[in-house]
């Protein structure tokens, strides 16, 4: 890659980072908002 | 096909569908991506101006691509939401504005590490591509901004469609501003008229990055609607009786 080697692996690792990164925010935010709902049923099913 | 269709925009069968979809994107997506990414670093050849630096465009492409596209998704859906009221059309919406944002992102900082070493600068505000496609970065912004802003659900997923069908005229702009202006950027490559303008070898890993990153983007849209068709609907009963079964999820 010569001179151009911190511009094409940079490009290559960002993109890198920002896709891992979306897939790792999808998987969390559908963690977080079953465990959300799953709390809430619990507690309405234990006041009835 | 009418059927299909109302069928297809019931949360709870679009909620088991797209769990079972994800990954059949997902796996070409992977697979497509990693033949691109080895063949457009090690054997496509050197281009005899830009040298190695035009291994960008492996990257650089395939986001600008999805920038548009995934905001055309967000007005087309914002779109179909307002006109026959489909609540899942809104969800694909919501659930496609932050991965629109990444790409036109990773669009942005790839072609400006391009642009340094190519133009010796960084940043070019008298450029219409790059103009325009920041702009598209802050109409992101503002439709997420937008519907954070606004409590009631339905309230929200009115008034952030009407932005998306509005900033539809800025992803024309970016598309056609390399023909219509005079640009640092470069024209069309792929879409010329009489075909792409590149090497063979160069081409197929950039079509293979360009399908690869849309395969992807297909497996990662299907789950954030999923998760939020998920948040939506979280008071009806089929939620909770899927969540109080055996099998969960």
């Amino acid at each position: 890659m010569g001179s151009y080697g911190i511009y094409v692996w940079s490009c290559f690792a960002l993109t890198a980072l920002v896709v891992i990164a979306a897939d790792w925010r999808a998987r969390l935010r559908h963690k977080r908002v079953y465990r959300d709902i799953e709390v809430r049923i619990k507690a309405l099913e234990e006041k009835q | 096909m009418w059927k299909w269709f109302h069928k297809l925009a019931s949360p709870p069968h679009f909620y088991r569908l797209a769990a079972l979809f994800s990954p059949w994107f997902a796996v070409p997506g992977i697979l497509l991506i990693a033949y691109g990414v080895y063949a457009g670093l090690f054997l496509a050849p050197m281009d005899y101006q830009q040298g190695d630096a035009f291994r960008i465009i492996y990257v650089h492409v395939p986001s600008a691509y999805l920038s548009m596209m995934a905001y055309m998704i967000m007005a087309i859906s914002g779109g179909i939401g307002l006109i026959w009221r489909m609540k899942l059309a809104h969800a694909v919406a919501a659930a496609a504005a932050p991965l629109g944002a990444s790409f036109t992102f990773l669009a942005l900082v790839t072609g400006s590490i391009w642009g340094r070493p190519m133009w010796g600068t960084w940043w070019e505000w008298g450029d219409p591509r790059l103009t325009s496609e920041l702009i598209l970065l802050f109409l992101y912004f503002g439709y997420m901004a937008l519907r954070g802003a606004i409590d009631d659900t339905a309230k929200a997923d009115k008034a952030s469609a009407v932005l998306a069908l509005v900033g539809v005229v800025n992803v024309v702009i970016v598309h056609f501003s390399v023909e219509w202006w005079s640009s640092l950027h470069q024209g069309q490559t792929l879409l010329k008229e009489g075909g792409p303008a590149m090497d063979p070898g160069m081409l197929y890993p950039l079509l293979a990055m360009i399908l690869g990153f849309t395969f992807l983007f297909g497996s990662l849209l299907l789950r954030r609607v999923r998760t939020e068709v998920l948040f939506r609907e979280r008071r009806t009963r089929w939620v909770r009786e899927m969540i109080m079964s055996p099998e969960g999820h």
